[in-house]
């Protein structure tokens, strides 16, 4: 019997090493210069505020942390949407002005996989600027490293929250070196593609109410005007 | 019995390995796709918007009846000849499959525009851009202009419409909105 209690003991100091290795995997990093950093496209930088209650709409399926926002909004409770949010948002330019309306999407993506460090989400983004047209951009984007800096230390501090300062890139593709894909619609940049990288810059983060003080930023990069068909 | 311990050590660690490579962390949920296959090649397949109860939000500056009722529309310039929806997109068997986003609007500098992206989370998304005017029969054409994962390789049109369904029996059912693509390889990748 005590040596199956001792194999017992074994296993779980086992179990709980393994996921102590995963969580400080040494070899898993936060990516925090942007791949655009050397483009020569023309760059347009977006920015919003990542918390529900300044946004114009954020939904999901009423279960998580973060709640709907207004408050009687439909939620996306189906078994098919409960882990997608929707969130429809003023965008400003790099000043802080009021420069487009976009919506996103975003889904928890079936290409998950925790033991590779990857917390990975489908979105999807439909925007409006008044100065360069519509576009839809289409990413996947890795949340490892916002779990892992900011979501469990909130979690598991005593006043089940974080305060910091953390900036991350949750862009991981489709394209090379973790590019989203950008498809002009309707203005200047109808039918021409471009590219795009997300990033999050974090404040303070609670474990009860999700963002308290965060910002998302989406920068694309289009083609120079006079290269326009 | 240290050995053993060991060996329990081992056995753990490959267990919670073995069981974090094979457990599906995220398992979307999946209804079967109901397309149908053309003639021609292709195929086709219907989505559709039940209104008004489908509808996650409208704004519209200026507007009174905004949904939710809630909704605080920003009144910026720039918004005043836009119209923003959301929608929950269902398939043929009335089951919601995903989300939808339609922008339509007009502007000096880009003219008119009306606009789909449809999120459907197991499957991928299409952005579509629609005619400006609809047809002499109510609808509108349009076509994929990009799409992800299953969409990806695909290419075609589609078309939109509103069925009339106003019932008085039933005052909460308008009518529908039917998207219908019509959906095909892109020549590449029929070589």
């Amino acid at each position: 019997m005590k040596y199956v209690i001792t194999l017992l003991v074994g296993m779980v100091t086992g179990a709980v090493a393994f996921v102590l290795l995963l969580y400080y995997n040494p070899f898993v990093g936060n990516q925090s210069v942007s791949p655009l950093a050397v483009s020569e496209l023309d760059l347009v930088d977006f920015s919003y505020s990542l918390l529900a209650s300044d946004s114009i709409v954020f939904t999901n399926d009423g279960e998580s942390h973060m709640q709907p926002h207004p408050a009687k909004v439909l939620q996306l409770w189906e078994p098919t949407v409960k882990m997608t949010r929707a969130l429809v948002t003023i965008l400003n330019d790099s000043r802080g002005q009021p420069a487009g309306l976009g919506v996103k999407f975003s889904s928890d993506s079936e290409k998950t996989r925790l033991i590779n460090a990857e917390v990975v989400v489908d979105s999807v983004w439909h925007i409006y600027s008044p100065e360069h047209g519509t576009f839809f951009v289409d990413q996947t984007e890795n949340f490892w490293p916002y779990l892992h800096d900011i979501v469990v230390p909130a979690r598991l501090s005593g006043g089940d929250s974080w305060r910091g300062s953390w900036y991350g890139i949750t862009s991981t593709g489709p394209g090379a070196l973790g590019i989203a894909r950008v498809t002009g619609g309707a203005g200047d940049f109808a039918d021409t593609e471009g590219e795009a990288v997300e990033s999050i810059a974090a404040r303070a983060y609670s474990a009860i109410t999700g963002p308290v003080a965060m910002t998302g930023k989406l920068t694309i990069a289009l083609p120079r005007q006079e290269a326009l068909p | 019995m240290l050995k053993i311990f060991y060996l329990g050590i081992v056995m753990g660690i490959a267990a919670a390995a073995a069981l974090v490579y094979i457990y599906p962390v995220v398992d979307q949920h999946r209804e079967p796709s109901l397309i149908t296959v053309r003639p021609n090649g292709g195929n086709s397949e219907s989505f559709h918007i039940r209104l008004p109860g489908d509808r996650i939000m409208a704004g519209v500056t200026g507007s009174t009846e905004l949904t939710p009722l809630a909704l605080e529309w920003p009144e910026h310039d720039f918004l005043a000849n836009m119209q923003t929806e959301l929608f929950k997109v269902r398939n043929e068997n009335d089951v919601v499959i995903g989300a939808a986003s339609r922008m339509s609007g007009w502007s000096e500098q880009h003219g008119s525009f009306v606009e789909w992206v449809v999120h459907l989370p197991a499957r991928g998304s299409m952005f579509m851009t629609m005619a400006a005017k609809p047809s002499a029969d109510g609808y509108r054409e349009g076509k994929l202009r990009a799409g992800t994962r299953e969409f990806l390789t695909l290419n075609g049109t589609v078309i939109e419409r509103f069925v009339n369904e106003a019932d008085d029996s039933d005052s909460d059912n308008v009518g529908r909105i039917e998207l219908v693509t019509a959906l095909v390889g892109l020549p590449d990748e029929l070589e």
